[in-house]
């Protein structure tokens, strides 16, 4: 099961943290920092991987990602293989550059509620949903689409559809 | 975040798709983003906060803002500042009609609340409305908040529901429920119990997608329980077969592969089902074969599914053939250059010497250079594995190894594990006790205060046993050199608690015996650890009683005591202590230099720790007393047992219940049925007792001779006879035998099964492998601690250090042996074949371009530092859009430019939306004359994924 998904940039401030077992706001604050702590200790060029049984208890493992100024990082327990891990790193990244074209971290600050939409579709209740970019672009292309659809009907101003109306 | 700074706030409003916020989230957002420091964080967060609870308390919040709001509350709380005073908000937005306020809602709720949360009633009737809801994005909503928010009380409210969307028509929404349902199990198996077969039925839905998310469950459930469902293993193998064979839509593949998750789900459900069931494995051997055939090497994904093959096999019963193809697979993970892989390759290496203990030794030179990388978390996996590997042939050169890594860390979680580690091996390996203490000092020394005070009594009992029985000499010299080096280590600074009580007592135990030390040489270090240790009172506890033993033995032998005057001062100090235990023992030691040698010596005998106190059961030595007491008239003691015959007679019972107490004063109801086991007590006490009650022994007065006999039980416990001992000595012994008398050669041969150090002598004369060859400089001294590692034939680093205790080291003439152990190995024709992160597709690149334009463009802003300007053109999806500089552009032409990415962009045209832009962005790039030549590779390489 995954336990959760993080992102960061370089300087370790949360760019979007979801975990899928609950945690005090404190605890997940601790959590980020130490996992940050850990990420930037480790040079450059080597494994994925680590053990953070430290952190989040027994039999937890952690695979991350670096991306230009973002870390990626996935917790997850040990009845997940981890090179699979790293390569739903690699279908979010892939998702999130389809949906933002040439994604970068401001994206990823500016659209905090689209990338919650996004991740709620490739990992459901700490579990894999879906891995192909294509279908999750498909299923949050629908959401934007029947959102906006529910937006222009009720979300415009009562003062201004009266106006409209004139 | 340089680049937030100068970027125009139109330019990010441009960025956010159909989720647009207002001015003000972007404005926090980018103050944030510009802050300086936490304290400047924290304090624009804080009048966030303001503002918000201010703004929601407004009456009328129009709905768009209240959506905007809410999102606010979300970030601040990923901050990790309290938002608390919002969530009623989020809860009632969850009841709004309008898709978008109820999914943000619940976005909100699921982010905010935990399950046990009180708002969650107020959250339970929409889910069980939004469930039944005809859009099916509302449904998958609500699924959604119900994974999170629904505790084992609330499931039946919602569990009607949900089990009815497994027939849904959507196959997203049937794939949520049977997770929600998944979910439910993990919280509460009781309550889903009724409801498990309908994961069986869902295994044969006509999508894909939904069997796939079935494998979750079933996962599960097939872990608590292998026997029920040993049924479906055809079941697996068939599914798996056809995924394999590309029955599944096109859709499902991923990079190439046909649906790889839904394949290493299969295989982690088969390892759980075959387990030890040979039957069930022949039925994988076909598809696994299959499997190591088909994947596909040079991607990640391929990678994982071979690592999963690897994994299953090693729970399976394999069959020879498919053990093959998994050391190949695992020799092509270590030789890779990845990290990644090599991390595989001794993960496994690591579960398959379980299966076949000579797999590693192939792999000798590999394991050592993991050993030394600088990846900790490859390190680490490689200490497992070497745990996993240890025999008495090897030990001390991994547990020397692990103790120097556990010198170098400073993780603390670690460190305890591995310093345990090291105290098993040690403890079921060790060649020798002399070796042993020598670990156990630098595992106390290092790690003192992270290892299990068992340990320590361990230590304390071997060296107070010593060999054996007949070799006191041995004894002698053992116990002198665990003085000697105590006396070397105890003027360190800060040395942990549990290791000085341990040299506190060895000191005091032997400190003096073999008249090398003075008393008051050793009395005085004793003083200089109270001194130091001060505000440990366990460790001046055992400083103490180490006094008292040395003053003991002194007096016994007839040599006048010459207290020095900080001894004298400390006991002073401690007859006013306020620990009651310290006391005690003061009292004790001030009363026991002043008696006569004859008593002393039967108090505290020299070298008796591990002696048989006899204790006498009847009490007998008080005989002449009681006779007396009976003679001037008491009553005779009458058992409990005979008493009971005679309870009528109660005012007797009393007389004779106390008929050792002389004084007949005091006679209390309670004290009617004395417990008989009293005087058994004694010899319960020579069991081996958890060690904590060693520290706060019971203390005796010491002026009567029941007391001492007490007393001695107590100091006792470190007796430990018919207690299995724990560092194996049937191997030490045999090693130690083995050792003194054959020479190396026929030492090893004659334990081949267990360490295959006969290859050696019988490949002594094959050429060198081609492994050898391609890295022509090794290091003789990897290749040593290769050798001593993997039982090779020689080492010349292991006699060296051996050569002390002359032990079963080999000749150094066949130094270079273990060269030969290396298996030939064809030279891998594609060096970096495994390494997943080079472009080796061109799918790859498609999907990841747009990364490297954005690590170009870091990298751009790094180089120049202030030029961010130009990141903010590049980052613009308007092409048009001037670039101001060309220097930092540069690294971002260099790989746009380049002839691979040429022909990609071919094939990109119809793939992506990206490639319009990066053709555009290139045409750009030539319009302003630069001509990038050579392509970046470590650009690529940090890419692409």
């Amino acid at each position: 099961m995954i336990k959760a998904v993080m992102m960061m940039n370089t300087q370790g401030k949360p760019r979007l943290a979801k975990f899928y077992d609950f945690f005090t706001v404190e605890k997940q604050q601790e959590l980020i920092r130490g996992v940050f702590s850990v990420l930037c200790s480790r040079p450059e060029n080597i494994s994925n991987f680590l053990e953070i049984d430290s952190l989040f208890g027994p039999d937890s493992w952690l695979v991350y990602k670096h991306y230009a100024t973002l870390y990626f990082v996935l917790v997850f327990d040990g009845s997940e293989n981890e090179l699979a891990m790293l390569d739903l790193i690699q279908v979010l990244v892939e998702t999130l550059d389809k949906c933002f074209s040439n994604v970068c971290e401001l994206d990823i600050v500016f659209n905090y509620s689209k990338m919650h939409t996004v991740l709620d579709e490739i990992v459901f209740g700490g579990q894999v949903l879906e891995t192909s970019s294509t279908e999750v672009m498909k299923a949050v292309e629908d959401i934007s689409k029947l959102e906006a659809a529910s937006n222009a009907v009720s979300l415009v101003p009562k003062s201004v559809s009266r106006w409209r109306g004139r | 975040m340089e680049q937030l700074k100068t970027i125009g706030r139109e330019l990010a409003m441009g960025s956010q798709g159909g989720f647009g916020q207002s001015k003000e989230f972007l404005d926090l957002v980018k103050s944030i983003g510009e802050s300086r420091s936490k304290a400047e964080e924290d304090r624009i967060v804080l009048s966030e906060i303001d503002i918000l609870k201010r703004k929601l308390l407004e009456p009328d919040v129009p709905k768009r803002k209240m959506k905007e709001y809410i999102i606010r509350l979300v970030y601040i709380e990923m901050l990790g500042h309290d938002a608390s005073f919002g969530y009623i908000h989020a809860v009632k937005m969850t009841h709004d009609d309008n898709l978008l306020l109820k999914r943000t809602g619940y976005l909100a709720v699921t982010l905010f609340l935990d399950e046990d949360h009180d708002l969650i009633i107020l959250i339970v009737n929409t889910i069980q409305k939004d469930l039944r809801s005809d859009n099916y994005l509302v449904v998958c909503a609500a699924l959604n908040a119900v994974c999170r928010l629904i505790n084992e009380e609330t499931i039946p409210a919602v569990l009607p529901q949900v089990v009815d969307l497994l027939n849904h028509g959507k196959e997203a929404v049937r794939k949520k429920a049977i997770m929600a349902l998944h979910r439910f199990h993990r919280k509460s198996p009781s309550s889903v119990s009724h409801l498990v077969s309908n994961f069986r039925r869902k295994l044969c839905d006509s999508d894909p997608g939904v069997m796939g998310a079935t494998l979750c469950p079933l996962f599960d459930l097939i872990s608590e329980d292998v026997a029920s469902y040993k049924d479906l293993v055809s079941s697996f193998v068939g599914i798996l077969k056809q995924v394999t064979e590309r029955k599944l839509p096109k859709s499902y593949d991923y990079h190439q592969m046909p649906a790889p998750f839904i394949q290493i789900k299969l295989l982690k459900i088969m390892a759980l089902l075959s387990s030890g069931d040979k039957s069930a494995s022949e039925m994988m051997y076909m598809v696994l074969g299959d499997l190591f055939r088909k994947c596909d090497s040079s991607t990640n994904i391929g990678n994982a599914i071979l690592y999963e093959c690897i994994r299953c096999i090693s729970c399976i019963i394999p069959s020879p053939k498919l053990l093959e193809d998994a050391a190949e697979a695992i020799s092509k993970f270590l030789k890779s250059d990845s990290h990644n892989l090599k991390y595989m390759g001794i993960d496994g290496l690591g579960r398959l010497i379980k299966i076949s203990s000579d797999i590693a030794e192939q792999h000798q030179l590999a394991v050592i250079d993991c050993l030394e990388d600088p990846d900790d978390t490859l390190k680490r996996k490689t200490f497992e594995l070497l745990y996993k590997m240890t025999k008495s042939s090897n030990v001390e050169v991994i547990v020397d190894r692990m103790i120097d890594y556990m010198i170098s860390i400073n993780d603390n979680h670690y460190k305890t594990e591995i310093a345990s580690r090291c105290v098993e091996l040690a403890e079921q390996f060790a060649p020798s006790n002399q070796w042993f203490i020598q670990i156990m000092n630098k595992v106390f020394e290092h790690a003192g205060d992270l290892v299990n005070i068992k340990v320590a009594h361990n230590l304390m009992r071997l060296i107070a046993e010593g060999f054996g029985e007949d070799d006191d000499d041995a004894d002698n010299k053992l116990r002198l050199s665990a003085v000697e080096s105590y006396l070397q280590i105890i003027s360190e600074p800060k040395l942990p608690s549990l290791f000085l009580q341990v040299i506190s007592w060895v000191l005091g135990e032997y400190g003096t015996a073999d008249g090398k030390y003075s008393a008051s040489y050793i009395s005085g270090k004793l003083c200089d650890v109270a001194d130091a240790y001060s505000s440990d009172e366990t460790v001046k506890g055992y400083a103490v009683s180490a006094l008292m033993k040395i003053y003991a033995f002194e007096i016994a032998s007839g040599r006048k005591v010459d207290v020095l005057p900080e001894c004298q001062s400390l006991i002073e100090e401690l007859l006013a202590s306020h620990s009651t235990d310290l006391q005690q023992r003061a009292y004790e030691l001030q009363a026991l230099l002043s008696l006569d040698a004859r008593t002393v010596e039967s108090i505290l005998p020299l070298d008796a720790s591990c002696e048989d106190i006899e204790v006498d059961k009847d009490l007998s030595f008080l005989n002449g007393y009681i006779q007396q007491a009976i003679e001037s008239g008491a009553q005779p003691y009458v058992s409990e047992r005979e008493r009971s015959g005679g309870m009528f007679e109660t005012t007797d019972y009393h007389s004779q219940d106390h008929h050792e107490v002389t004084s007949h004063a005091l006679r209390f109801e309670a004290y009617e049925l004395p417990k008989p086991s009293v005087p058994s007590q004694p010899s319960a006490a020579l069991v081996p007792v958890p060690e904590p009650s060693y520290y706060s022994e019971p203390h005796q007065p010491i002026s009567t001779s029941s007391s001492v006999s007490e007393r001695e039980s107590s100091e006792i416990k470190l007796r430990l006879d018919g207690v299995k001992q724990k560092w194996g000595r049937p191997s030490y012994q045999s090693s130690t035998s083995a050792s003194s008398s054959t020479p190396p050669q026929a030492a090893n041969g004659t334990s081949t099964h267990s360490d295959g150090g006969g290859v050696a002598s019988s490949s002594s004369s094959k050429p060198r492998s081609s492994y050898e060859s391609k890295k022509p400089e090794i290091d003789p001294e990897k290749q040593r601690l290769a050798a001593s590692l993997f039982g090779g034939s020689s080492s010349s680093s292991r006699s060296d250090r051996k050569s002390s205790s002359g032990g079963h080291k080999p000749a150094k003439g066949t130094a270079n042996k273990p060269l030969a152990t290396v298996p030939k190995e064809s030279p891998i024709t594609v060096p970096d074949l495994l390494d997943f992160d080079e472009p080796t597709g061109t799918s790859d690149v498609a999907a990841t371009d747009p990364f490297k334009e954005l690590e170009g463009l870091m990298e751009s802003s790094r180089q120049d530092g202030g030029g961010s300007t130009d990141v903010m053109g590049l980052y613009s999806t308007d092409a048009s859009a001037p670039v101001k500089t060309t220097t930092s552009v540069d690294s971002l032409l260099s790989e746009l430019s380049d002839s691979s990415r040429g022909t990609y962009h071919q094939s990109q045209t119809t793939k992506g939306p990206n490639s319009k832009e990066a053709l555009e962005k290139d045409a750009l790039v030539r319009q302003m004359g630069v001509n990038p030549t050579s392509q970046n590779p470590t650009l690529f390489k940090d890419l692409l994924g």
